[in-house]
């Protein structure tokens, strides 16, 4: 399909701007204005809606079906929490107003939203304090890392390394490591969870900390995790929960009471808020009281009165890691989405996620290999390697389901499992999907066997087949450059 | 139930086929102890009463303010066609398009993106987006910092105090020798910098404009810190780049901002949008996603996610950057924007923001004791005043009068208490203007 440039027809417009009303030239010399403008596309606004639905109509979302991304909850975006992020009270509200003096008492209802959205993941986490400032996941686990850094600094403590399983997401060492730690991996079992004696032979007084995703990667809770967390504390080390998978656990389990320090969320994932084609999200993080001295400031606090305000003299603080006070209109949607779910909303939410994720296991089990064969919790992983033995791959399985009206799952992750496909339904779908999705994989593993050449063509049915990515590393064409400034 | 599809006799049927009698029997594997027994959380609300209290949470701020705020974060028309494509479902429940088969539309949208920054910045690669401005400030950073194997940075103290914040917090950690320079009379203190750019200097970060609202032309920068075998990184504006002199045409090796004025609203602090753009030869030590555009088997063009050999989900403790969901639809928004406005509107825009600013300088300053902070610069939207007297109070008052008036530069530069920031875009009539300064005249 074109791009929105190669539409471009000289002189052409979509928008048109207000004149100043006033008589004043630009006031600038010309040495510094550019000697043509930018060369963006000269459209009419019909031309830019059509191409943007046409782009529209080449995309897969939750909305338009089954979505089983493993580690991803790709779990329904209820239309109500994007209503009410447009709210003009929330949306035309500039973040720079409270830090006016006398700007406070005009954005009580913001600072509220993020007081309580703060006090309610706490609850659930069962973590001292909150802050809702990350942007994102891996920009929680930043913090959580930086927040690690301090509390060490701040004892005096020489700690120079963060343990991470080896079946972590990538973001976990990526981050200790911009963090300035350095990374050691700790190998699982062959029953797809930590190694707690292989963890012993790595702990030593340099361990800063411990990031655990709970439940793991492969979908399972690991019954030694308390002992687990003794042992990094025995070296005043901090136990770090990646919460990437907390909706396994909501109303049921909290990170703290297990003996995690630190916690980040998805809101995007667990709190369903939609992903945007890659964000933006929010990724808050709550610790347990020892370490809230050293959150981002600032800090939202309530006073006597029931008014809310900004501290921002918080001298152990690791400082900002956002311009302001988080991803706001993602955290209203979360908060809206928390009011409707309730508290007893969240186990209902855990329970139909753990039981649609069981249920997929039992149905595949025997059409696929089942590395570890358990209770899963919000997710479970196969292998595609007996496919793989007849030429389809786990990535052929994954276009095959494309052919077929799915999302394919999370392929090649976890790397502890080769062939990879995790799948995690989220307890937003309904039995009759699950069925049909099951149907389809069953079918796709009959064909691996009868007529493998079939699935190693899919897909079929998009408006482009398998694309060479070799070819877009080796000559990258990122961006398409205009003839004038460019 | 809400947000659950399935029914009861559904569960059970389910409950069935795995071998279990209850739900509560697939969360045996967690050690009884650590179940918890109950949250103190209100019951559920109905979306009606759910809507009800937002609303009200909402209607207890105060938006109506005629505003003059900016300090990088304005408050710019929306055309309603861009709500109606960005607000699309097939893009906003949309994942990161890791199926580049059934993802092509986020694919060429930020394709399309790329292609927007690079044109707006006069660079030649750019990647799908950072969280936010101060954000793509420190990965430039540490993206020099790899290119350069240096460790010295030096940033002037006319980039944004929030984002020099941010790379503070945010390099704590890492024994980067960070230094701060002191700008002189609004704008980067040339002597000084000379005298502290050195062959260890990994880069050299002004913004332009700067938070002080002067334009500069920072070629001379460029050519110093490159003599030195540095890098230039500059922080700019994107609506200004309608009129202004693009950073890759004086020079600048790493190119960041703040997108957010691109079509987002204020939304007390976000989503917003970092973009970064640089060189071609720079581009494998890029943080973040890129989409590059290439063929299939029947050689149909599409698009991909590319050179994810950086990546944190391949190269894990040793790749360029931790980023992983970045700010997909906030790049969408940006390039839907920018298509509707084009390439005239643009320069349209930029130009009436750039004639109110003017206008509201000349009628600020006949205010009696208003005058302007750095009399001798050139401005794009935004510029400082000196107050009679402390900023705090004439914000407050005017508070009372519906005004929004500006930004107390007091609370980053405690010598400049008296100094308020003033910013204008197409939004602020005339009659706006003209209010602001009898309301000052009033109070002063």
């Amino acid at each position: 399909m074109k791009t929105i440039f190669d539409k471009s027809v000289p002189g052409r417009r979509a928008v048109r701007n207000v004149s100043s009303g006033v008589d004043a030239q630009p006031p600038i010399k010309p040495e510094l204005l550019r000697d043509t403008p930018p060369e963006l596309p000269e459209l009419s606004e019909l031309d830019v809606v059509r191409h943007f639905t046409e782009l529209s109509s080449r995309n897969f979302g939750v909305d338009t079906g089954f979505y089983p991304l493993g580690s991803c909850t790709m779990k329904y975006n209820p239309k109500a929490t994007e209503r009410v992020a447009h709210y003009p009270g929330f949306a035309y509200l500039h973040p720079l107003i409270p830090q006016l003096a006398g700007g406070e008492m005009m954005v009580q209802g913001a600072l509220e939203v993020l007081y309580e959205m703060a006090r309610l993941l706490s609850e659930i986490c069962g973590m001292a304090q909150f802050t809702m400032q990350p942007l994102a996941g891996a920009h929680g686990e930043l913090t959580g890392v930086m927040i690690i850094a301090a509390y060490h600094a701040d004892r005096g403590h020489e700690k120079t390394t963060i343990l991470i399983p080896d079946s972590a997401h990538g973001t976990n060492p990526a981050s200790a490591a911009i963090a300035g730690f350095a990374v050691k991996t700790v190998p699982s079992t062959a029953d797809g969870v930590m190694d707690v004696d292989a963890l012993k032979a790595v702990l030593d007084d340099k361990v800063a900390g411990l990031m655990l995703t709970c439940p793991n990667t492969l979908g399972l809770f690991n019954p030694r995790i308390k002992e687990i967390a003794d042992l990094i504390h025995s070296v005043d080390g901090l136990m770090y929960c990646d919460g990437a998978n907390l909706n396994a656990l909501l109303g049921r389990c909290r990170p703290g009471d297990v003996g995690f320090d630190i916690v980040h969320v998805n809101l995007h994932k667990t709190f369903a808020t939609p992903h945007g084609g890659g964000g933006p999200g929010a990724g808050p993080v709550g610790v347990v009281e020892k370490l809230t001295d050293f959150l981002p400031t600032s800090v939202i606090c309530e006073r006597e009165d029931g008014s809310y305000w900004l501290d921002y003299d918080r001298p152990k603080s690791i400082g900002y890691v956002a311009p302001f006070y988080g991803n706001f209109a993602i955290i209203v949607r979360a908060y809206a989405y928390l009011l409707m779910l309730g508290g007893e909303g969240l186990r209902r939410v855990s329970g139909n996620a753990v039981l649609n994720a069981n249920y997929v296991l039992a149905k595949l089990k025997g059409h696929y290999d089942l590395p570890v064969d358990r209770v899963c919790k919000h997710e479970c992983v196969f292998s595609a390697a007996r496919q793989a033995a007849r030429g389809v791959r786990a990535l052929n399985v994954a276009k095959a389901l494309i052919d077929r009206g799915f999302h394919p799952p999370t392929v090649y992750f976890p790397l502890i499992v080769p062939e990879a496909l995790m799948i995690e339904p989220t307890e937003t779908e309904s039995k009759e999907t699950l069925d049909a999705f099951v149907d389809a994989m069953i079918e796709i593993a009959a064909l691996a066997e009868s007529a493998p050449e079939q699935l190693t063509a899919c897909p079929t049915t998009t408006p482009v087949g398998q694309l060479d990515e070799t070819l877009a590393a080796r000559k990258p064409d990122v961006a398409s450059l205009g003839s004038g400034d460019g | 139930m809400p947000f659950i599809a399935n029914t009861e006799a559904q569960q059970r049927e389910m409950l069935a086929a795995i071998g279990v009698e209850s739900i509560e029997e697939l969360f045996a594997d967690i050690p009884p102890e650590l179940l918890c027994c109950g949250l103190d959380i209100p019951p559920g609300l109905t979306e009606q009463e759910a809507r009800t209290k937002m609303a009200a949470l909402a209607g207890r701020n105060t938006t109506g303010q005629i505003g003059f705020l900016g300090g990088g974060f304005y408050d710019h028309f929306i055309p309603a066609a861009l709500e109606a494509i960005v607000t699309r479902s097939e893009f906003y429940t949309a994942y990161t398009p890791y199926q580049p088969e059934i993802s092509q539309g986020t694919l060429q949208a930020i394709y399309e993106f790329q292609s927007a920054i690079c044109r707006l910045v006069d660079m030649e690669v750019a990647n799908a987006s950072i969280y936010d401005g101060g954000t793509a400030v420190y990965e430039a950073i540490m993206m020099a910092l790899r290119i350069t194997r240096r460790n010295q940075v030096i940033i002037d103290d006319s980039v944004s105090p929030i984002h020099r914040k941010m790379v503070r917090s945010y390099t704590g950690n890492l024994g980067i020798d960070l230094e701060e320079t002191a700008s002189r009379g609004g704008l980067p203190d040339r002597d000084a910098l000379a005298a502290q750019i050195s062959d260890a200097t990994a880069a050299v970060i002004v913004q332009n404009p700067n938070f002080f609202g002067c334009i500069d032309d920072v070629s001379d920068l460029a050519e110093m810190v490159h003599a030195r075998g540095g890098l230039l990184i500059v922080s700019c504006y994107p609506i200004a780049m309608g009129l202004l002199k693009p950073p890759g045409q004086m020079g600048a090796d790493i190119v960041v901002g703040e997108g957010q004025s691109l079509g987002m609203p204020v939304s007390f602090g976000g989503p917003y949008l970092g973009f970064m753009a640089t060189r071609k030869k720079h581009i494998r030590k890029m943080p973040g996603r890129i989409a590059g555009r290439t063929v299939d088997a029947r050689g149909r063009e599409g698009f991909v996610l590319t050179l994810q050999a950086r990546e944190q989900h391949i190269r894990r403790e040793k790749a360029t950057s931790n980023i992983c969901t970045n700010q997909g639809l906030c790049a969408l928004t940006a390039v839907v924007y920018l298509s509707l406005l084009g390439k005239q509107g643009l320069r349209e825009l930029a130009r009436v923001c750039a004639e109110k600013a003017d206008y509201a300088r000349e009628r600020l300053l006949q205010v009696p004791g208003v005058t302007m902070r750095f009399p001798k610069r050139w401005y794009f939207n935004e510029f400082v005043l000196n107050l009679p007297m402390a900023a705090d109070k004439v914000i407050r008052a005017l508070f009372t009068r519906n005004i929004a008036a500006g930004f107390p530069l007091g609370r980053y530069w405690p010598e400049m208490s008296n100094c308020l920031l003033v910013a204008l875009t197409e939004k602020r009539t005339k009659e706006d203007i003209d209010y602001l300064a009898h309301a000052l005249e009033v109070i002063l």
